[in-house]
């Protein structure tokens, strides 16, 4: 029976899960969750996730929600198939892919997501990006790169000379943040640049970024819908 | 003989206290290191090379040095699997796979709201910084949301991933002990009553005793 995972391309937690999925060569169902109907919030949602966030991945009797937990469980139960994303062969490297999937959760993650939604969620609202909000995180966000931009410019990748599910887990927000104005934050360091254009130049990479149009089609849509 | 796991930073650090907790769960013998954070002992450089953000704690196991307290929790509990409590991280996949869940979830949901309480209610008077009250109370709100959550969740589920305790409530043990114990806001947990239940159960664990023994004498 093949993996559900309940959610949306263009959601940025969704297509963390869909590219893990598709760098294990795994196959599964899309099953589409309308984010701007509000579904995520609907009691039959929230009998899957409490918190009433997509994703959710269903594996025969497992319920998962968290995309870093989904992408982790992936990783662990598709081990033997595609690329190798967890290093588990080797107790070190295994550990340090550990370490910098938590610097991703818990150093960039809440310094690029503001500034990503102020970019573009606020405006779907019919409200100016609030630039104080932008450049507060724009700072975090500087400081926290000069400290990749270090790392970087001695293992190719972030835990390693190898690319892992660390890596990865950068993809769908900075996807976002490099069509914006904001970008430069990734492009003045040369080392984050080199490491950002090798990981979204993967296949998969590539691929899961055509799927990433929030903002783009459907403005008019949440624009009609607003009015 | 030294024992070849060494923590370093001091003990009324929450994430540190999350390492301790796991160490002492899963009966691991370490070596604790302390860090004088007021002398600004994680900016020198020797400290920055085992923890590049210049946080605590940093991790030694023989050759492997690690940082980021989930992770650290998470290499523990995988590389001494046979010691101690050996359910702590799950013993199947989909065991393993529901504690992640949660483990993120606090790490996503609880602890933004929680931290920011932790150090707004318990560490800014110490350190004789003006509290926020407009942040105080967006993250009282915050936390009020995710504990309607866990209410819910803990009335299906003696612990957060299932029956058994694990890593994903001792991941909420360090902030909680604080809100609960040093500041007026335990009421968040203690009105609840399925929660309430849960942090009575999980705070009072010998591990989690020895780690709050810790603190007070360190």
């Amino acid at each position: 029976m093949a993996l559900k995972l309940h959610g949306s391309a263009m959601s940025t937690s969704t297509s963390l899960v869909i590219i893990c999925l598709h760098e294990k060569e795994v196959d599964f169902e899309l099953v589409p969750v309308d984010l701007f109907a509000g579904e995520q919030k609907q009691p039959h949602f929230l009998a899957k996730n409490p918190f009433g966030q997509v994703p959710v991945l269903e594996d025969g009797d497992l319920t998962l929600f968290e995309s870093r937990a989904i992408s982790a469980y992936i990783a662990e139960k598709f081990k033997e198939t595609g690329y190798d994303l967890l290093r588990h062969q080797n107790l070190q490297e295994a550990a340090l892919v550990k370490v910098w999937m938590e610097v991703e959760s818990q150093q960039f993650h809440p310094a690029i997501a503001p500034i990503v939604y102020q970019f573009y969620v606020v405006p779907l609202k019919g409200v100016s990006p609030d630039q104080a909000i932008i450049d507060d995180n724009l700072e975090k966000l500087g400081k926290v790169l000069d400290i990749y931009e270090a790392r970087l410019s001695s293992t190719k990748y972030l835990a390693g000379d190898f690319y892992s599910l660390a890596d990865l887990h950068h993809l769908p927000y900075t996807c976002y943040l490099m069509k914006t104005t904001a970008a430069s934050v990734i492009n003045e360091r040369p080392h984050v640049k080199a490491w950002w254009e090798d990981i979204s130049c993967r296949p998969v990479s590539k691929k899961a970024a055509e799927g990433m149009t929030f903002g783009e089609k459907c403005t008019l849509k949440i624009k009609a819908l607003l009015l | 003989m030294a024992a070849p796991v060494k923590v370093y930073g001091p003990t009324l650090s929450t994430a540190v206290s999350r390492v301790l907790a796991c160490l002492i769960e899963k009966d691991v013998d370490f070596q604790l290191i302390p860090i004088n954070m007021s002398k600004g002992e994680h900016k020198k450089p020797d400290f920055i090379k085992m923890q590049p953000f210049g946080q605590v704690p940093a991790f030694q196991d023989e050759s492997i040095s690690l940082f980021e307290s989930r992770a650290i929790c998470r290499y523990i509990c995988d590389k001494y699997a046979d010691k101690g409590n050996k359910e702590l991280y799950g013993t199947n996949p989909l065991a393993k796979a529901s504690i992640d869940q949660w483990l993120e979830a606090e790490g996503q949901s609880f602890n933004p709201p929680s931290g920011a309480l932790v150090f707004q209610l318990a560490f800014a008077p110490r350190m004789k910084i003006p509290q926020d009250e407009g942040l105080i109370k967006q993250n009282q709100e915050k936390l009020g949301k995710v504990l309607d959550v866990y209410e819910k969740r803990l009335g299906e589920s003696r612990f957060l991933a299932g029956d058994e305790f694990s890593l994903a409530d001792l991941s909420h043990l360090p902030n909680t002990q604080y809100l609960v114990a040093g500041t007026d806001r335990g009421e968040l947990f203690t009105s609840r009553k399925n929660v309430g239940r849960w942090w009575s159960e999980i705070s009072s664990r010998e591990s989690w005793k020895k780690v709050v023994q810790m603190q007070k004498s360190g």
